[in-house]
Parts: structure tokens; C-alpha cells; sequence
């Protein structure tokens, strides 16, 4: 089976954020970057279906050459090969283009099974996953934590504020993975020696012009200065007080 | 007159209040609401949803099993036949589930979790954050259809609408993946992301034991729910889903209270826009008192069965 883990990378989530001169953009002076987080978990659940049905993992980033880096990285964990989709404009692309990018880049590949992160922690837009899933047409569960699969298909669970969703679906398809799926295996000095050896390869994406446009990036408002009310439990009184009179939540 | 399309949830023909909001959103930009009620029960929200100020009501008459693409595609048609403008959704577990596959049916792009949301001669415009909110972005679109979806608990649902116009339309068949089976939450748990008041409790908890005191006061508060560091989830004291943060939710609720929490830049990023945080935390000089607006130094452990009874007190005598 040919399977595919979606990944991007992104800042630390230390990275401090400051408005760029043009104040449309972030200054990323001084940042470090990581594989995001739940990205991280498309990757391990990629593997497991690589052990279980046997194929291939492709791992697919959309981004700068420097990403080769956290590619390289999931490689060393067990992945087959890498695809670097190079991205002039990181910063600036929608979850719109980039979906479209990364579908035209995974029928071509001829893959029927797609992990992606439930959420990437830099823009925080949740969207790429169904959308890509809708753009190939394919099924897609959202948020799972629990897997299984089975030949052509699979059942998946996912939480929802009426409670948890057992949804089922036939391949091919794309998951999008929450905390709880796995344990994230780490990289082995034998893995790290073999990733060196594997393919890494660098292409342009399909040219998709972005539709979001940046008109403003502000740090956000600072909160006023708050106080301590008290020590220990003598202190609910003047909280409560507090709570009722000036934040009026009670 | 432009319309927007709005997604709106209700469980057991009751409205969920975060779908209410989306539509006092979309309300305030002027626009016209046509609001789309799905699953069992979808006819009983409608009046309610006219009331949070939809002009029509659509009613899609649910056949068998749940299915996420299939509702979006219904939702991408009805945009298309209305000629709406724009179309947005909660950004609720189904919200985010549904909105991008709506967006990508349009050929759209999605602007999710929006904390802003308004038109400038006929432009939308959305206010978002980026990095879980350490910045805060002002985007608009320069085509298609405006797709978004809107964080609870930050816009103002309205109570000045009127009937809004009723329709019933059968749901589109099929569905490449359908719920099979829902595990009903226990009755009155609230979702973090949704509930007023969110009470979390970090690492100074000490013990997975001593949560009942912080679900205790969360229950003294009423429409609250409880959230957790991270280091609790992982520790497995707590369940994932809450865990407030950079990699966990993003919460505004009214009041969010935490307890024995430090403070990290990873936790701050996922509660700085409550609009009022209490910290309780026997050290001083723990972070989160500087971005608390009233904190307690002291153990969490003996504050919280005085500050529960204190709270039940203070919401008795209203
Ligand atoms: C990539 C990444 C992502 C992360 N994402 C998140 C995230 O989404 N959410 C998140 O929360 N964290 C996240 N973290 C972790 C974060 O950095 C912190 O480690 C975590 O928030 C600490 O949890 P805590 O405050 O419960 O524990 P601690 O930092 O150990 O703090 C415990 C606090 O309890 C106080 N205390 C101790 N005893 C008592 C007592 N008896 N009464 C009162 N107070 C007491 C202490 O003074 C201390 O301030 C992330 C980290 C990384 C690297
Ligand atoms: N540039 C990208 N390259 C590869 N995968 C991506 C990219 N952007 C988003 N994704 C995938 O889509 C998931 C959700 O991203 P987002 O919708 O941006 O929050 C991520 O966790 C990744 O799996």
C-alpha cells in the first residue's frame, strides 16, 4: 500500500512572536523550527500501517529546502522517501493552496492512505486535511484517536462535545490525527545512518495563487496589570468580591 | 441584500449556543442568515435559530447514518443555490469537521476560528490568530466564496429576531465515511472550548485524586467545564481532550481559573484571551500571575473547599 504522512514544519512553540516591519508578517528573526507536533503522531500511525499492510511511506511537506531537516528526521524513523513540494512564499500560503498542492502531489503518487496532523501549530487552521481529502474526493475522518484498520478500509474515533464518534470508511482516505492515536517512536542511530541513503526529492508545487490576503499582523492587546488578592484560603473572600464587583463574573 | 450561509448545530432540537453566536456574527455584518439545521431534531431548533436572528431556516430531513461529507456537500449546494456570499460555522468539533470540506467543495479557503468578523464595502474581513494567539492577524480573501469559522464564546448571540422562514430539504445520499456508533457524554459535561467558565488544574494538583475539588468549584460555578496542563494529560491524570494550550485548545470563556499551573508560554497561548483569569499557585513568583487578573499565593489543595463553598454561596444569593 502506498501511504503518505503529511507533515510541516514549523516554529517552536518557545518562538516569540513580533510583528515584521511591513506589519503583515511575522519577524522570524532568532526562531528554531520543529516537526509540528501532531504531525508527528501522521507519521508514527503512517509507519504502523507500513508494518501492518506492508508498501511504502512517502513522507510530503510543502515548504522551504530547510525543511529537509525535519524530513530527514522522519526518514531516520522509518519512512521511505521524502518530497519536498519548494515553497518561495511559505508564510503567506492559505490552507486553500496548500491543499490543492499537496492533492495534485499525493494522486500522483498513486497513494491510497493520507496521515495528517489534526492541526499544524503555526496558523492553527485545522483545514488541510478534509480539504485535501475533499479535493481528491477521497473520505476523511478529522481528530481521531483510535484507529484500525482493515483491508480497504477502516474504523476511526473522534471526540465531539456531544461525545465520542465511531465513524467508518472505505480507502482510499485521509486521517487527521489527534493526541492519544500513539506514541511517536524516536529515531535509532541505525535509522539516523540509513536515512542518509534515502531520497529526498525537491520539486515545484502546482502554481495555486493564494485567495487569503494578510492586511495586518498586531502582537495582541496587553492585558492590565492584575493583582494578588490575598494568601491562602483567607483570601476567597476578597476573590469573591472581586468576581462579583469588577469582573462581574459571579 | 447578501446572505450568508450559516451551519447550525443543536442536539435534541435544542440550539447549540456556539452556533448561535456564529449567526450573531454574521447578523452584525447586515447580511441576511440563512441558517442550515441538520440530524434528529433539526425542525425543533428553528424557531430558536430565527430568534438568534436567521431570516429562513433550512431543515435537512436527516436519512440514516451521520456523514460529514455528505453534509458538506448539501451545505456546498445550498451556498451555491442561494448565491450566498459567504458561508460560516462554529468552530465546535463539527464545525471544523465540516467547514474546510464546505470551503474546498466552493474552491475556497478556509479562515478558521476567526475572533473577528465583519464586512468593509461588501469585503469580509476576519480577524485570527496565529501561533495559538502570541499574534493576531487581519486577513481578507480575494476570491471565491468567504468560508470561516468562529470561536465560541466571542461573539454575541441575539434574541431579536423573529419567525424566520421554514423549509424542509432531504439530505443528499450517501457519504464516504459515516458515524456508526456516538458514545454519549455524561450528561452536563461541558466542553472546554464551549463553557463559560473553564476551572484546570496543573502539576501543584499533586495527585489524579484530588481533581474532584477542581471539578467540585466547576460544578459551583454552573456552564463550567475542567481543563488541564499539559503535564497532567501526560502524567494520564487527566483526558486529553482537556488539555488547554499551544498543542491542546484554545479557550476565552468568561472567568478561567487555574490551579497549581505554572504558566508556560505553551499554556498561555491556549487561555490569554479569557476575559478574566484567576490563578491560584503557592509560589509568587509563577508566571501565571502575570497575566492573571486576581491570583491567591498559597496550596491549591486547602483553597479549593473554601473558594467552592464561597462560590455556592455567592451564586444562591442571586
Ligand atoms: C512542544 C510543546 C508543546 C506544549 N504544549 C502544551 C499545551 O498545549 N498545554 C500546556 O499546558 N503545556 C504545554 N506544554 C508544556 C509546558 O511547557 C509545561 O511543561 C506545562 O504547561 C506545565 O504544566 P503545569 O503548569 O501543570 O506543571 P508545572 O510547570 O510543574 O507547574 C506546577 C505549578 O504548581 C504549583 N504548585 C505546586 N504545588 C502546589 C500547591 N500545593 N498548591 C498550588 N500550587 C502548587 C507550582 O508552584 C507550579 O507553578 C508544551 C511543551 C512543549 C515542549
Ligand atoms: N505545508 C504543508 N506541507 C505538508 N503538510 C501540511 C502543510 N500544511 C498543512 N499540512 C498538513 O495538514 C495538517 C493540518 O494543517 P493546518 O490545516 O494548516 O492546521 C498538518 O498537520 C499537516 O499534516
Amino acid at each position: 500500500m502506498k501511504i503518505v504522512a503529511c507533515v510541516k514544519r514549523v516554529p517552536t512553540t518557545e518562538a516569540i512572536a513580533k510583528p515584521a516591519s511591513d506589519g503583515l508578517s511575522l519577524d522570524p528573526t532568532g526562531w528554531q523550527y520543529m516537526l509540528s507536533f501532531y504531525d508527528e503522531l501522521a507519521l508514527e500511525e503512517a509507519l504502523k500501517a507500513k508494518e501492518k499492510f506492508g508498501g511504502d511511506v512517502t513522507v510530503l511537506t510543502l515548504g522551504p529546502s530547510d525543511a529537509s531537516k525535519e524530513v530527514r528526521e522522519c526518514l531516520a524513523r522509518g519512512a521511505d522517501s521524502g518530497v519536498i513540494l519548494k515553497d518561495a512564499d511559505p508564510a503567506s500560503r492559505d490552507p486553500r493552496s496548500t491543499a490543492k498542492a499537496l492533492a495534485a502531489k499525493i494522486r500522483a503518487l498513486g497513494a491510497e492512505l493520507v496521515f495528517a496532523g489534526r492541526v499544524a501549530t503555526d496558523r492553527d487552521n485545522a483545514a488541510v486535511g478534509p480539504m485535501l481529502a475533499t479535493y481528491l474526493g477521497w473520505a476523511c475522518v478529522t481528530e481521531v484517536h483510535a484507529l484500525v484498520l482493515s483491508e480497504g478500509g477502516g474504523t476511526a474515533k473522534r471526540e465531539t462535545e456531544h461525545g465520542v464518534e465511531t465513524v467508518s470508511f472505505h480507502l482510499p482516505a485521509v486521517i487527521t490525527c489527534n493526541k492519544g492515536l500513539n506514541e511517536p517512536r524516536r529515531s535509532s542511530l541505525k535509522g539516523i545512518m540509513g536515512a542518509k541513503s534515502k531520497p529526498i526529492a525537491e520539486e515545484a508545487p502546482e502554481n495555486v495563487p493564494n485567495q487569503s490576503v494578510v492586511l495586518k499582523v498586531e502582537m495582541p492587546p496587553a492585558r492590565k496589570a492584575g493583582r494578588i488578592v490575598g494568601e491562602g484560603a483567607a483570601a476567597v473572600p476578597a476573590l469573591i468580591s472581586a468576581l462579583r464587583n469588577e469582573a462581574q463574573v459571579l | 441584500m447578501v446572505t450568508i450561509v450559516v451551519l447550525a448545530e443543536q442536539s435534541n432540537g435544542q440550539a447549540r449556543r456556539a452556533s448561535l453566536e456564529c449567526i450573531g456574527a454574521a447578523c452584525a455584518t447586515g447580511s441576511d442568515v440563512l441558517a442550515v439545521s441538520f440530524g434528529v431534531g433539526a425542525e425543533n431548533a428553528a424557531l430558536a435559530l430565527g430568534k438568534a436572528g436567521a431570516k429562513e431556516v433550512i431543515c435537512l430531513s436527516s436519512s440514516g447514518a451521520y456523514s460529514s461529507d455528505a453534509l458538506a456537500a448539501d451545505l456546498a449546494k445550498i451556498v451555491q443555490e442561494s448565491g450566498a456570499k459567504a458561508f460560516l460555522a462554529a468552530s465546535s468539533a463539527t464545525g471544523k469537521d465540516v467547514a474546510p470540506r464546505v470551503a474546498a467543495h466552493l474552491d475556497s479557503t478556509l479562515f478558521s476560528d476567526v475572533i473577528g468578523f465583519g464586512s468593509t464595502g461588501g469585503a469580509f474581513q476576519v480577524v485570527r490568530p496565529w501561533l495559538a494567539g502570541k499574534a493576531i492577524a487581519t486577513l481578507s480573501s480575494n476570491g471565491g466564496i468567504f468560508c470561516a469559522t468562529t470561536r465560541p464564546n466571542v461573539f454575541a448571540a441575539s434574541e431579536a429576531g423573529s419567525a424566520p422562514k421554514i423549509t424542509q430539504r432531504a439530505a443528499g445520499a450517501g457519504g464516504k465515511a459515516t458515524v456508526t456508533a456516538i458514545e454519549a457524554k455524561v450528561a452536563g459535561k461541558l466542553d472546554v472550548k464551549e463553557a463559560a467558565v473553564v476551572v484546570s488544574g496543573g502539576r501543584g494538583m499533586k495527585g489524579p485524586e484530588n481533581f474532584g475539588l477542581i471539578e467540585n468549584l466547576a460544578t459551583a460555578f454552573g456552564n463550567a467545564a475542567t481543563g488541564a496542563s499539559r503535564a497532567v494529560v501526560d502524567a494520564g491524570w487527566r483526558p486529553h481532550a482537556e488539555q488547554v494550550g499551544q498543542t491542546g485548545k484554545t479557550v476565552a470563556p468568561q472567568l478561567y481559573v487555574a490551579v497549581g499551573i505554572s504558566g508556560a508560554i505553551q499554556h498561555l497561548a491556549g487561555m490569554r484571551t479569557s476575559k478574566a483569569i484567576v490563578a491560584i499557585n503557592k509560589d509568587k513568583d509563577a508566571p501565571i500571575f502575570k497575566i492573571a487578573d486576581y491570583g491567591i499565593v498559597g496550596d491549591a489543595l486547602e483553597i479549593l473547599p473554601a473558594l467552592t463553598a464561597a462560590v455556592k454561596v455567592a451564586r444562591s444569593q442571586h
